[in-house]
């Protein structure tokens, strides 16, 4: 459970002694800077553990979301008046931001798009439809989000690539030594994998996952939709190619997100939709197009939630990630112990490293059902597939209840989610 | 709204205990059922004779409220003429839209279907109720796959 990132920050806090010095504790008490968290749902405080679906909005990124707004709001990259200027450095400056968030040595490898999904979508639908032969593999795992394997599926009926996934261990982990041998058997072009796994909450040893793919000629694309919120990213030390994310996981807006892709293999990547700002010149002679990222941003983009992005970072770099990251973990062990207490409850995974979230089923109650009574007590979870249903097939459960955490969440909520699942248990004695 | 509303009594036994929850054999229609948005999924066989749905039955995968439609359904569709199950699923579906009129003349045909009406107050779950209702539609039209969307 972020065994490597929790534990140095504790050894940080208890000895005074490693690279970040954060005296502050490790308990988070943040929830007041969450506006939507203050209401009564059902007449309940709210429990919102429903992070990994979307998280909440701090104070700071609606008000930077406003403020822009009101003050500097027009389109950007067209005009020559006082807006137009201010909100294309308003959006530039957020591609800025995004870049030292992630560890990019230059803005232009940060292609803002829609979310994780359209990211993927572009990389299949440009490098991908470019770059992919016939017979060609794409390697992902059994554990992939719908975004990570449609996409390929729909890419492959026009080039006939082979989609081909790993195993993952009854535990829930990647099974390192068939990814290996896959990489080794099949002719792997591209490697795509999610760092943290939104069902059942898995890390992935990512870097080590896309060393092997790298040393064997394979490009690496990381879905890091939820792995942005609890891990420090650094795209060069992880080794990826391509790093595709959400804004509105990472307490930011939703319909932003980030494609960072390389800048040599943005430049040779094609565009994949056409329109206005990714042209350098237009004729009905012919076309040629912008460099990137302009290339890849047709069209008028998100440009107040690529600032509420840029604020929710600045947001969450302030509390600290690894901070975040070492407190959620606090409340998922706690979570984890007295949901173990609960007759008739069942936890699916138990992987090496966890993130912030678990996934659960009880006998006898369907995960619509836990979810419906839940809340009825204020208490908010995920029920279904988790967009995962190769996963869910995995595990041989049609659906599962999942509490995720972020760093609002707290002790009461943990309180309240158990309360909750013993009502359920009463009701569907 | 309360819970209690969709967690009556009846709609918990048919959830712990479904009725006609088996394959048919020899069955004139199998009709496989999908809900998208939450992957659950039931097969519905049908066995009809002149008119009249001789025979029910149903299996699969769902939230109480969905398996406790799924019973009750092939319950009260037993015997009834094709023409009267399809009255019936049209009177269920307006019953947990919240497009019924007001009156017990309008639920009293419903017999023990009427468990369902605090359905309404859920809008998420009405394709939970109706999904075994959709599923019998296509059953006695023939059709052998049907999804909620």
């Amino acid at each position: 459970m972020m065994a490597g990132q929790g534990s140095r920050v504790e050894g940080q806090a208890r000895e005074g002694a490693g690279v970040s010095l954060d005296p502050r504790p490790l308990t988070l008490d943040c929830r007041s800077d969450f506006p939507i968290l203050s209401q009564r749902v059902n007449g309940r405080r709210l429990a919102y553990l429903d992070s990994a679906a979307s998280a909440q909005k701090p104070r700071a990124v609606l008000d930077a979301m406003t403020a822009f707004q009101e003050t500097a709001y027009a389109n950007i990259h067209r005009g020559v008046h006082t807006l137009a200027e201010r909100a294309t450095v308003a959006y530039e400056g957020a591609r800025a931001r995004v870049a030292r968030f992630v560890g990019a040595d230059d803005p232009a490898e940060v292609v803002f798009v829609r979310g994780t999904t359209e990211a993927v979508n572009l990389v299949a639908n440009s490098w991908g439809a470019a770059n992919l032969k016939p017979g060609d593999a794409v390697l992902v795992t059994a554990l992939e989000h719908h975004a990570n394997i449609v996409p390929w599926q729909l890419l492959a009926g026009r080039t006939g690539l082979r989609l081909i996934p790993c195993p993952v261990t009854d535990a829930g982990d990647v099974d390192l030594a068939a990814w290996e041998r896959l990489l080794d058997a099949e002719p792997v072009k591209l490697a795509a994998f999610l760092h943290v796994s939104n069902a059942i909450g898995t890390v992935n040893p990512a870097r080590e996952m896309a060393a092997m793919a790298r040393a064997r000629g394979a490009r690496v694309l990381v879905d890091a939709a939820q792995a942005v919120v609890h891990l420090p990213t650094d795209v060069r030390a992880l080794g990826a190619d391509f790093l595709c994310f959400s804004g509105h996981k990472l307490y930011g807006p939703s319909g932003i997100g980030v494609l960072w892709a390389r800048r040599e293999l943005l430049e040779a990547m094609p565009p994949w939709q056409g329109g206005g700002d990714m042209i350098r010149s237009v004729s009905f002679a012919g076309t040629t197009f912008a460099e990137p990222p302009s290339r890849f941003e047709a069209g008028t983009p998100a440009i107040t939630e690529a600032v509420g992005l840029a604020a929710a970072l600045d947001w969450l770099e302030g509390v600290g990630i690894e901070r975040a990251a070492a407190h959620e973990r606090g409340l998922v062990e706690e979570a984890l112990a007295r949901l173990a207490e609960l007759p008739g409850l069942r936890v699916i995974g138990t992987p090496r490293e966890r993130a912030a979230v678990i996934s659960f089923v009880m006998d006898g109650v369907h995960p619509h059902d836990v979810g419906q009574l839940l809340d009825e007590e204020g208490v908010a979870v995920r029920v279904g597939h988790h967009c995962a249903q190769p996963a869910m097939e995995r595990f041989g459960v049609p659906a599962t209840a999942r509490a995720s955490f972020a760093a609002y969440s707290d002790a009461e909520d943990v309180e309240q989610l158990v309360r909750g699942l013993g009502r359920v248990r009463e009701i569907f004695a | 709204m309360s819970t209690s509303d969709l967690y009556q009594a009846v709609i918990l036994d048919h959830n712990r205990s479904p009725r006609n929850f088996h394959p048919m054999e020899g069955a004139d229609r199998r009709v496989e059922g999908y809900n998208p948005l939450c992957g659950d999924r039931l097969t519905l066989w049908l066995k009809l004779d002149g008119g009249r749905v001789a025979d029910a039955s149903f299996e699969g995968q769902g939230c109480a409220v969905s398996r406790a439609a799924a019973s009750l359904m092939t319950a009260a569709v037993k015997g009834r003429t094709t023409a009267e199950a399809e009255a019936l699923a049209d009177r269920f579906t307006a019953l947990v839209t919240g497009r019924l009129p007001d009156g017990a003349a309008e639920r009293e045909p419903l017999g023990k279907l009427a468990v369902f009406e605090g359905v309404a107050k859920f809008p998420l779950r009405v394709k939970c109720a109706t999904l075994s209702w959709h599923a019998l539609r296509a059953g006695l039209r023939g059709e052998g796959v049907v999804t909620t969307d």
